[in-house]
């Protein structure tokens, strides 16, 4: 197994430091700012947003299958709440849809 | 958005640890699946097995390894650098949130105990220590426990990942490719709070949509989150 080269070593260093200190940074700012109710908001929306910021170009860009795919898993999430069901459901139903020819 | 109110305060123990890690189990198969996905990525994109292992090991946070992979510089330039680290950041401001959605619970303990579980938290840990949290109990050393398999199980499934992954000559035949969405949208469903708090999901994933068009590499992603903290800020003033 070759070596990394340095530069490659320094890029996951330094996206390894950002992503800690974004783990401990939102904790961190809890401790010292108060939130005013429309700040608080916007928090609250935040996570929720950025998964559909993520997900739906994705789901758009891969078309049907994805659709079909994401509404099986949201759909056994929502019933058994079940997180490797609703995955599993929805990745077989990617694949039967692909298998089908979609 | 989390219920910090319970009135116990947190405890730390041993034994805490332990439930911990046996509270994550049912997210072992989630994340050895990602984190397998993630190893197969990093092979086709031609990282190293030994890149693909340091990175799910020092970074353990599974969007933004794929989109570093994605636009992984070759050969690696400073300002590949760059782009990966904002890019990183990016991605992964979610965990900032989630990190700050602890406060409440975990605010009473001493910081060397807190700041070691917030290195090594993702959503299936969070999600676990928040149910809990829920439930009445008060043992913050389960967050760190559940935290520490988890992140055993990524690296262990980044490597297997990797190694079988130059066997699949296809991987969309086996739906590998819709395992990140799949995952997000069924992480989605447990922050459900009414329609009226998913508006501003609807406007981060419209704004992501049209941003997708115009803008370089992932940066529809910030554009589509900021979109839909401006709509939940709007909501706060009508209310």
């Amino acid at each position: 197994m070759s070596r990394p080269e340095p530069l490659i070593l320094l890029a996951i260093a330094v996206m390894a430091i950002a992503t800690v200190l974004i783990r401990v940074g939102g904790y961190w700012l809890m401790g010292r700012v108060p939130l005013t109710a429309r700040v608080r908001r916007m928090l609250e929306a935040l996570p929720g947003s950025i998964v559909a910021a993520i997900v739906v170009p994705i789901v758009a860009k891969i078309g049907p299958t994805a659709l079909l795919a994401v509404i099986a898993a949201a759909v056994v999430m929502i019933l058994r709440r079940n997180e490797l069901l609703a995955v599993a459901v929805g990745v077989t139903v990617a694949v039967v849809a692909r298998g089908a020819g979609a | 958005m989390i219920e910090g109110r319970s009135s116990s305060q947190p405890t730390w123990s041993a034994a805490g640890y332990a439930e911990g890690a046996w509270l994550a189990v049912p997210a072992m198969p989630v994340m050895a699946i990602f984190s397998a996905a993630f190893g197969v990525f990093a092979g086709q994109k031609g990282l190293s097995l030994i890149e693909a292992a340091l990175m799910s090991t020092f970074m353990f946070a599974g969007a933004s390894q794929f989109v570093a992979a994605e636009i992984w510089g070759r050969p690696m330039t400073a300002a590949a650098i760059a782009t990966l680290v904002v890019v990183t950041a990016t991605v992964n401001l979610r965990f900032f949130l989630i990190g700050a959605s602890l406060r409440p619970w975990l605010g009473a303990l001493p910081a060397w105990r807190v700041y070691p579980a917030l290195a090594l938290l993702t959503e299936p840990g969070w999600l676990m220590s928040i149910r809990y949290r829920a439930q009445g109990g008060s043992d913050a050393a389960i967050v760190l426990g559940g935290g520490f398999v988890l992140w055993l199980v990524w690296i262990a499934g980044t490597v297997s990942g990797y190694m079988l992954g130059t066997l699949v000559a296809n991987p969309q035949r086996f739906g590998l490719d819709l395992i990140m969405p799949v995952f997000f949208v069924v992480m989605l469903v447990p922050l459900w709070r009414g329609a009226r708090a998913a508006v501003p999901w609807v406007a981060a994933g419209m704004a992501a949509l049209i941003a997708a068009r115009f803008l370089p590499g992932s940066w529809y992603i910030i554009a589509g989150a900021f979109a839909g903290a401006i709509a939940g800020a709007l909501q706060d003033e009508q209310a």
